[in-house]
């Protein structure tokens, strides 16, 4: 199973985690500062996957983001760097070409689809048509509640 | 600022760009307790907050935690959106929840009721909030409250299909974190039927369900093989149109592929034969499609083609079981060796690692020797250099291991730092494994040192140590070279340990040439001493008060260093004592008693190499660590040299540990008994002979066997190995941890044994080895080729060793099995005869009267009859005795003696070297309770051989 997934950019900003496993909040911390090392050290022709702990860890680049995985022993390598490209068209055509800023000011919605897509550290939904059609239905919900205080929300709010 | 999807908050966006729009730290800093502090004044205040107002500072909340601040209040509001009926709202907060809120918050009770009140609500959207939420925190609280109703949801013909999918996996995660909690006896069939759905998002979610509940009760779930074969099959021959959207860059169903075949790793090959033909035909399916032209340029459809290929050789290595596959897999890994895509290159070092276990592909991973060398000279990133290293090791053999070694040590010159620790311990432990010739390894182990000397651990230069003292063939050869060694202007400190401690004990050797006198050989470890460290310097000292012994003739320049203010006045405590002690010993002590205190060492005890065990520890941190790790622990100075002179000081070498304990020990040699006094007990004889000491052989932490008895049998090993001379399969030996069964098939001169080994504990054996082990006089008769067994044996667990073994020429004494393993933290070892005795390779013939006469006269020279004469041990019934004879091997001819209570019997043993006929004859005398067994055959060793294993049996 994977056990979490993590987007960072390339200045190392973490921008959106997912831990499939409890870990306690120390350790979390811990393990997204040494892997944002170990992958921004890492140059572009080398491989994608390397051993870490007991886990594999596969990443890949997205213009300015990272996405990268931790796996056990005995998942797929390769698979996994699909299963990141699935994620990444998902939301490339929830949002239409995503890009970084995309997730930073909808992160929300970012979760919302990886909870479509893997579920407990496995994947789910492999269909892109079925998931985006799961977003589109609480995306329909969304707008027949009408937001009540639109008008007081200014600036802070 | 980026549009927002959906209605959005606003309020929310405007803070984050703020956000984005800090220039410092500490700015940001500032930004974000003014919003705390408006949040915190919002909750608390009296007017109270409409949902929308709070979801958007619930979802600040939640963005001010992932900028990775804390957050220590708004958990109630959250809680609080759960109850509201607008989806939006309730889906922040279970978010808030997920993200935020750890199982054990005293706020769950509260999630909990939420959860229960969305599963019952029949609005799937939901539900499927709820189940979410469940899976992404997993607590045995949910699972134990609401669990029970999963299982439910799941398997209902009533559920809609995104539901189910997210039931399944939330069924997977509260199994994980709390598998007791919830039964799924009653659900068994249903969940495996799920491999059935119509819809392939259903089966996808199930399969991973299905797999964990496998693992943990593969009986119970055996009959999702078949289901899960036919599933395969129809994805591995769908057309790429055919699934519609679950087809990914023309890959029909990867995910589901991939999942399928894991499942099926949890099993042995099917036994059902159609269900194994139709799984053969898969894999074919998907080996051939590897060879089909790419359907597109994308690199997406060759991950998704390539990860279905190597799940499905991770099947075929897991079946072990049709060399045609394996071989294929082989090559088709050969390929991916050279592949430009340096992620496939990785790959197929990795899993041909694994092909190079199976007794099937061994030979063919070996013809990419010369690829997997180059891998290591020119690949670029360091994990890939990594995962060649891997593979030359696993698949070093006798017949490469000298390529192997040479073209490791020549790498490790200029290897990465962060993996040369663990290239010196594999070149040590395959130097050693294949060494035919000691010199080599000594040549090996020095080189090492030479080139990596601060990678060599203390276990290596330990070991060579070791093998040295062991091997009195190599001893003058180790003390020359280490001697040429020495003579090199800057060499390691750990040569000059290596030096000093074989010098000290074999300098003898080589003091006849004046080049390596004894003044020179002194005056050489000396000119090293000044720069070592204080460990070094102890080690050094006991060399020389060895030298005393060695060469009485230096004993004035000895002692002139031991009593040099220097040395005497030492602020190391270590080193002066060992001066004083020494300079003492010199002087006060006869000839005699120098010669016994200072003799050479005894033989180190077989036991596994403690490289090996330092390896299997080692963790895979090496790329990810990197640079140094120092965990050099603070070790008391050697002088495991001086056999025992100072009881009182810890000894250097965990092997020589049990001289510090040498009144249980005993037999390390006679040195040590005469220090310490007579009084001492002798070793036990035979261990058989001591119940007690049997105990404490094989419970106590460091057996007391050293060296002499480590050979000895364990208890019970002789009765029950003779149980085996009239049967092949059987219960070769059983204790309160360990079953060991054995099963074997003979074909003329060739012999396959699988001996079990059950794991009767809840708690894993590590370090297991089982090694065979032919006595010096069998070593040409019987030629054997095992396969090893993994180091863990999980508890409760089986695992098999095999043993192809051939026998050449006619032997009369069995392999010896000796097994060693780790059980919470108690070395226990076993030494067992593997029931292979010459007997087994006998195959009975049928013969008329007249050509048994005819042979049974011309094999009448007196050594080639074998006549026993003995006492019946069990009661002799016909029946019984026939069915004996018949499984030793031998056939009962009927009709040739006239005495139709004998028995007469003829055979052939296949050796490799010729065949021998046998013929035999059992006289049973029931009043006497006595038989008369005569034995004939052209050879005078096989007839005693035979005679001596039937004696025992009736």
């Amino acid at each position: 199973m994977m056990q979490f997934m993590l987007l960072f950019s390339r200045q190392g900003k973490l921008r959106l985690q997912k831990w499939f496993s409890a870990y306690p909040d120390r350790a979390k911390k811990k393990i997204t500062r040494e892997l944002i090392t170990l992958v921004l050290a890492r140059k572009p022709k080398m491989c994608s996957f390397l051993e870490w702990k007991d886990l594999k860890i596969v990443y890949k680049r997205y213009a300015s983001l990272y996405f990268c995985c931790a796996i056990e022993r005995d998942d797929n390598e390769l698979l996994t760097l699909e299963t990141i490209h699935r994620y990444v068209e998902l939301l490339d055509k929830y949002f239409g070409s995503v890009c970084e800023l995309d997730i930073i000011f909808n992160f929300e919605k970012a979760y919302f689809m990886l909870d479509e897509f893997l579920l407990g550290g496995e994947v789910q939904e492999t269909s892109k048509k079925n998931v985006l059609k799961a977003i589109a239905a609480q995306d329909l919900l969304q707008e027949e509640e009408t937001p009540q205080g639109f008008f007081e929300d200014h600036g802070l709010g | 600022m980026p549009t927002v999807k959906g209605d959005g908050m606003r309020g929310l966006a405007v803070f984050i760009s703020d956000i984005r729009n800090c220039k410092s730290k500490e700015a940001e800093i500032k930004r974000i307790n003014k919003e705390l502090a408006n949040i915190r004044s919002k909750f608390k205040g009296d007017k109270t907050l409409d949902g929308y107002q709070k979801k958007k500072y619930v979802c600040k909340l939640l963005f001010i935690f992932l900028l990775g601040h804390d957050i220590d209040f708004g958990h109630m509001e959250a809680v609080n959106l759960l109850s509201s009926n607008k989806y939006t709202e309730k889906q922040i907060g279970y978010l808030f929840i997920s993200v935020l809120v750890g199982a054990s918050s005293d706020l769950m009770k509260l999630v909990i009721q939420s959860i229960k009140n969305d599963l019952v609500s029949r609005n799937p959207i939901h539900i499927n909030l709820a189940l979410h939420c469940m899976a992404n925190v997993g607590s045995r609280e949910m699972a134990d409250s609401v669990g029970g109703d999963i299982p439910k949801l799941l398997t209902s013909g009533e559920t809609i299909d995104s539901v189910k999918q997210s039931a399944g996996l939330t069924l997977l995660r509260l199994q994980r974190s709390s598998p007791e909690m919830i039964p799924l006896g009653e659900w068994t069939s249903r969940i495996i039927h799920l491999l059935n759905d119509q819809h392939m998002g259903v089966v996808t979610s199930a399969t991973s369900l299905i797999e964990a509940l496998v693992r943990k009760n593969p009986e119970e779930y055996k009959s999702c093989v078949s289901l899960a074969v036919s599933r395969l099959s129809r994805i591995v021959t769908a057309s790429y149109t055919d699934l519609q959207d679950y087809t990914y860059y023309f890959v029909p169903a990867p995910w589901l592929s991939v999942k399928l075949l894991r499942l099926l790793q949890n099993y042995p090959p099917p036994e059902d034969a159609s269900v194994r033909t139709r799984l053969t035909e898969c894999l074919e399916t998907i080996l051939n499609k590897a060879q089909e032209p790419p359907k597109s340029k994308k690199v997406q459809h060759s991950n998704a083609k390539n990860a279905v290929l190597f799940e499905a050789i991770n099947l075929i290595i897991h079946m072990d079981s049709d060399p045609n596959l394996l071989v294929r897999a082989c090559n088709q890994l050969g390929q991916f060796l050279q592949h430009k895509e340096t992620n496939l290159r990785y790959l197929a070092l990795e899993s041909m690692c694994l092909l190079a276990t199976s007794e099937f592909s061994h030979e063919a991973v070996k013809k990419h020797q010369d690829t997997v060398i180059t891998a290591l000279k020119t690949e670029r990133d360091v994990s890939v250099r990594q995962r060649a290293v891997d593979l030359l090791y696993a698949m070093c053999d006798r017949s490469n291991a000298e390529e192997i070694v040479g073209e490791m040590l020549e790498y490790l010159e200029s290897a990465d730092y962060s993996i040369r620790e663990e290239m010196v311990l594999k070149v040590a432990i395959l130097a050693e494994k294949y060494a035919v010739d000691y010199t080599w390894y000594v040549d090996v182990i020095l080189n090492l040192i030479r080139i990596a000397g601060d990678y060599v651990s203390e276990e290596v230069w330990y070991r060579v140590i070791q093998i040295v003292i062991n091997r009195d063939d190599v001893q003058g050869y180790a003390a020359k070279t280490v001697f040429e060694a020495l003579q090199a202007p800057a060499c390691h400190e750990n040569m000059v340990k290596v030096g000093g401690y074989i010098l000290g004990e074999f300098g003898n050797l080589i003091a006849g040439d004046p080049r390596s006198s004894p003044l020179v050989q002194f005056q050489l470890l000396h000119s090293k001493y000044h720069l070592c460290s204080p460990n070094t310097r102890g080690l050094l000292l006991s060399t020389y008060i060895k030298f005393i012994n060695l060469f009485p003739e230096i004993k004035s320049s000895i002692q002139e260093i031991l009593g040099s203010d220097n040395n005497l006045r030492n602020p190391d405590v270590e080193l002066q004592q060992r001066c004083i002690e020494y300079l003492q010993l010199s002087t006060v002590a006869s000839p005699d008693v120098l010669a016994t205190v200072l003799e050479e060492m005894p033989p180190f005890p077989e036991r596994e190499s403690s490289i090996l065990a330092k390896l299997k520890k080692k963790k895979p941190t090496a790329t990810a660590e990197g640079g140094e790790e120092k965990e050099k622990e603070q070790r008391t100075i050697p002088q495991a040299q001086v056999n025992n002179a100072e009881p009182s000081a810890p000894a250097p070498l965990p092997t020589v540990n049990n001289l510090n304990t040498a009144p249980s020990g005993g037999s390390s040699g006679g040195a040590v008994v005469d220090l310490l006094g007579l009084d001492t007990a002798p070793a036990p004889a035979a261990p058989a002979s001591s119940g007690l000491n049997f105990l404490a052989d094989v419970f106590g932490d460091q057996p007391a066997t050293n060296g002499v008895d480590d050979d000895a049998l364990t208890p019970g090993a002789e009765e029950n190995f003779k149980k085996f001379f009239c049967k092949q399969n059987g219960v070769l030996f059983e204790n309160d941890l360990l079953q060991i069964g054995i099963k074997a098939e003979y074909r003329q001169n060739l012999a396959r044994v699988g001996v079990f080994f059950g794991n009767k504990t809840t708690f894993q054996f590590t370090n297991f080895t089982s090694n065979l082990v032919l006595a010096d006089s069998i070593k040409s008769a019987v030629s054997v080729q095992p396969k090893a067994v993994e180091p863990v044996v999980e508890g409760g667990a089986q695992v098999q060793q095999l043993f192809n073994i051939e026998c050449v020429d006619s032997f009369s004494e069995a392999p010896l099995l000796k097994i060693s393993f780790t059980h919470t933290s108690q070395v226990q070892k076993l030494n067992l005869k593997l029931p292979v005795i010459i007997s087994k390779f006998l195959e009975p013939a049928e013969m008329n009267s007249e050509a048994f006469f005819t042979r049974w006269k011309a094999l009448s020279q007196p050594d080639q009859e074998c006549q026993k004469i003995f006492k019946a041990q069990f009661p002799q019934d016909t029946e019984q005795v026939k069915q004996k004879v018949l499984g030793f091997g031998l056939s009962i001819l009927q009709g040739i003696d006239p005495n139709p209570d004998n028995f007469v019997s003829s055979a052939i043993l296949h050796t490799r070297n010729q065949q021998v006929g046998c013929l035999v004859r059992l006289e049973p005398n029931k009043q006497m309770q006595m038989y008369r067994l005569t034995i004939r055959s052209t050879k005078p060793e096989i007839s005693k051989a035979l005679g001596d294993l039937l004696e025992t049996q009736f």
